[in-house]
C-alpha cells in the first residue's frame, strides 16, 4: 500500500516526483477502501459531482453568448435559444441541471439523515455539506436572475428585500446589494459576476468535503464502524462501476427531461421580459426553494419570517449535537425511522404550500409544517436518544452477509487477494 | 485579523522574555505597531472595496424626476418611474379623502395621520413598492383589486393599503413610503 507499483516508466518517474497517481488511487482508486455494504443511496454524492461539472462546463459556454445588461440580457438568452448552434441544448442542460443538482443533493442529504451520516466522527463533513448547500442556493438564485424575465426580476426583488428586515442597517444593506435604489443594471452585472464565481467556491468546498470524507471513509447502511479488512472492498473497481451504473440511470432521466419537458420545472412568466413597474400576480420561486418560501410566509411578521427561513438551514449545522442517539442508522432506530419519513413528507408538504397563494388553509398548513420541522430537530431528536430502544446492532458489516462462523475466516482472505 | 495579531505578539513576547528582557521588548513594540498599521491599511482599502458596490455617481444623478400632474383627473392614478421604482400619483376623490381622514391613527399598525402624508389633500404621492418584500401593489389601473380598504393591494403576500397608502392588513410592516417631493408650479411636482 505504501509503495504502489506502476508498470509504466513515465508514470513511475512522475509519481516519484509528484505522487499524483498515488493521490488518485488513494482518493478514488484501488487503494481507497470503502465499506462493502454501500447501497444505491450512496450513489448521489458522485452524481452531485457530475452535475457540478456539467453546470460549470455549460455555464462557461453560455457566458460566451450572454450579455449581462438589462437592455440585452433577455434577448441574448433568446438568441442563444434560436440562433446559436445547439444553444437550446446547452441552455436547457444548464437550466434543468440546476433542478437536478438540487434533486440529487436533497436525496444525498436525506440519505445522510436516514443513516445518521452526520454523527461523530463525521460532523465536519456534514457541516461542509451544509456550506455547499448554501452556496448552491446563492448560485441558483443569482443564475435565475440572469435571463432577466419577470420572475428573474421579481424573484431578485423579493429575495434581496429579505435583508431589509434587518433592523437599522437593513435598508442600507439592500441598497448596497442592488448598487442602486432598485434591482437594476448594477444588480444584474454583479449577479453575473458572482454567479460565475460561486461554482468555483463550491468546487473548493467539495474538495474539503471529500478530504473530510476520506479521514474516516463513508458511513454505511448499518451505521457501524468497519472492524477490519473483511468489511471493506476497494473503491475501484467495485464502486466506480456501481457509480457508473448510477450515472447511466441518472442520464436517462436527465436526458428525458432536457429533450421532452425542458420547461416543466420552469415558470412561463420568465419568458416575459422584466418590467419593473408590473409585478406578476403570483410570484413563486423555483421548486427547490418552495419549502423555505412556505416557512417565510408562515410567520406573520416580516423579520420573524426571515429569521425562521434562515434558521431552517442553520439548524442543520448543529444537527450532529441535537441528535443524542449513539446509533447511526435508522434501520436500528424503530421510532426515529417513522419520524424520518414524517419529516420527509413535511418538507414535501411545505413545498406544496410554498407554491400556493398565502391564503386560507395553506397558511395554516404552512404554519403546522414549519412548527413540525423545527420540533423534529429541536424536540424529537434530543429526546429520542433517551426514549428510544434501538434494536441490536450486528457484530460487524460482514457478519450478516456471511452466515455461520466458519465462513468468516474464508471471507477474510478473499477481499485481501483482490486488494 | 485580530487573531493573527495576538498570536504574533504573543510569539514575539515569549521571545523577548526568554531573551532576558523585562516586560515589553522592542520586538513587542514592532509587532504591535506593525499589526496596528496593517489593520488600518486593510480597513481603509477594504472600505473602498465595499463602497465600490454602493450606488455610483450616475445612478445617484438620476435621483429626481419632474411630473406634470395637471392632467390627472379626480379618481385617476398615474405611475411614473423614479430611481427605477414606480411612483403612484393618485388624484383622490372626496370620499377617498374622507375615508383616509376619519381613521383613528392610533389603531393602525404603522400610525400616521393622513394630513402628514400629503402636500395637497387631493394629490397622494407614494413610492409604489410594498414595504414587505418590494412587489408593486395593484390598484393603479381601473379594475385592479384595491384590497379591503380601497387603496392598494399587494398580490405577492396579501398586504392591504388604504386610500392614504397606510398598511391596514397583511405582512407588510410599514406604510407605503411618501417620497420627498415639491410643487415646482401648480401643475408640476418634482420627486426626489
Amino acid at each position: 500500500m505504501a509503495h504502489p507499483l506502476y508498470d509504466n516508466a513515465l508514470v513511475k518517474w512522475v509519481d516519484h516526483r509528484m505522487p499524483i497517481f498515488s493521490l488518485y488511487r488513494h482518493s478514488l482508486g484501488d487503494q481507497y477502501p470503502a465499506p462493502r455494504n454501500l447501497n444505491y443511496w450512496w450513489n448521489f454524492g458522485s452524481l452531485a459531482g457530475l452535475v457540478l461539472v456539467t453546470m460549470i462546463v455549460t455555464g462557461i459556454l453560455l457566458a460566451m453568448h450572454y450579455t449581462p445588461h438589462t437592455s440585452m440580457a433577455f434577448s441574448s438568452v433568446e438568441r442563444i435559444m434560436r440562433d446559436v448552434n445547439y444553444g437550446w441544448l446547452i441552455r436547457y442542460i444548464h437550466a434543468n441541471g440546476a433542478s437536478f443538482f438540487f434533486i440529487v443533493v436533497y436525496i444525498h442529504i436525506f440519505r445522510g439523515l436516514y443513516y445518521g451520516s452526520y454523527k461523530a466522527p463525521r460532523e465536519l463533513l456534514w457541516m461542509l455539506g451544509v456550506v455547499i448547500l448554501l452556496l448552491m442556493m446563492a448560485t441558483a438564485f443569482m443564475g435565475y436572475v440572469l435571463p432577466w424575465g419577470q420572475m428573474s426580476f421579481w424573484g431578485a426583488t423579493v429575495i434581496t428585500n429579505l435583508f431589509s428586515a434587518i433592523p437599522v442597517v437593513g435598508k442600507g444593506i439592500v441598497t448596497w446589494l442592488w448598487g442602486g435604489f432598485s434591482v437594476d443594471n448594477p444588480t444584474l452585472n454583479r449577479f453575473f459576476s458572482l454567479h460565475y464565481l460561486l461554482p468555483f467556491l463550491i468546487v473548493g468546498v467539495v474538495v474539503l468535503h471529500v478530504w473530510a470524507l476520506h479521514q474516516f471513509g463513508s458511513n454505511n447502511p448499518l451505521g457501524i464502524d468497519r472492524k477490519g479488512p473483511q468489511d471493506s472492498i476497494p473503491f475501484h473497481p467495485y464502486y466506480t462501476v456501481k457509480d457508473m451504473f448510477g450515472v447511466g440511470v441518472f442520464l436517462v432521466v436527465f436526458a428525458a427531461v432536457v429533450f421532452f419537458a425542458p420547461n416543466y420545472m420552469g415558470h412561463p412568466d420568465n419568458y416575459t421580459p422584466a418590467n419593473p413597474l408590473v409585478t406578476p400576480p403570483h410570484i413563486v420561486p423555483e421548486w427547490y426553494f418552495l419549502p423555505y418560501y412556505a416557512m417565510l410566509r408562515a410567520v406573520p411578521d416580516k423579520l420573524g419570517g426571515v429569521i425562521v427561513m434562515f434558521a431552517s438551514i442553520a439548524i442543520l449545522f448543529v444537527l450532529p449535537w441535537l441528535d443524542t442517539s449513539r446509533v447511526k442508522s435508522a434501520s436500528f432506530r424503530p421510532i426515529y425511522r417513522i419520524f424520518f419519513w414524517i419529516l420527509a413528507i413535511d418538507c414535501v408538504v411545505l413545498g406544496f404550500c410554498g407554491a400556493k397563494p398565502p391564503e386560507g388553509i395553506w397558511v395554516i398548513i404552512s404554519r403546522l409544517g414549519t412548527l413540525w420541522y423545527f420540533a423534529h430537530f429541536l424536540v424529537l431528536l434530543p429526546l429520542l436518544g433517551f426514549l428510544e430502544r434501538p434494536s441490536p446492532l450486528p457484530q460487524s458489516i460482514s457478519e450478516p452477509v456471511i452466515k455461520g462462523g466458519g465462513a468468516i475466516a474464508g471471507a477474510r482472505a478473499a477481499p485481501m487477494e483482490k486488494a | 485579523m485580530a487573531g493573527g495579531s495576538t498570536t504574533t505578539s504573543a510569539h514575539a513576547g515569549s521571545h523577548g522574555s526568554s531573551g532576558g528582557g523585562d516586560g515589553a521588548s522592542r520586538r513587542d513594540f514592532l509587532a504591535l505597531t506593525g499589526n496596528a498599521l496593517l489593520a488600518v491599511g486593510a480597513g481603509s482599502v477594504g472600505y473602498a472595496f465595499v463602497d465600490y458596490m454602493n450606488p455610483s455617481a450616475d445612478v445617484l444623478a438620476l435621483a429626481s424626476t419632474e411630473v406634470d400632474v395637471s392632467q390627472v383627473a379626480p379618481g385617476m392614478s398615474i405611475t411614473v418611474t423614479w430611481r427605477g421604482k414606480p411612483v403612484f400619483i393618485r388624484h383622490r376623490t372626496a370620499e377617498e379623502i374622507k375615508a383616509a381622514e376619519t381613521v383613528n391613527a392610533k389603531d393602525l399598525p404603522d400610525p400616521a395621520v393622513d394630513k402628514d402624508r400629503v402636500k395637497k389633500k387631493e394629490l397622494l404621492v407614494l413610492v409604489g413598492v410594498c414595504t414587505h418584500l418590494g412587489c408593486v401593489p395593484l390598484g393603479q389601473k381601473v379594475g385592479d383589486l384595491r384590497g379591503e380598504f380601497g387603496g392598494w393591494f399587494c398580490p405577492c403576500h396579501g398586504s392591504h393599503y388604504d386610500t392614504s397608502g397606510r398598511i391596514r392588513k397583511g405582512p407588510a410592516p410599514a406604510n407605503l413610503e411618501v417620497p420627498a417631493y415639491d410643487f415646482v408650479s401648480d401643475k408640476v411636482i418634482r420627486i426626489g
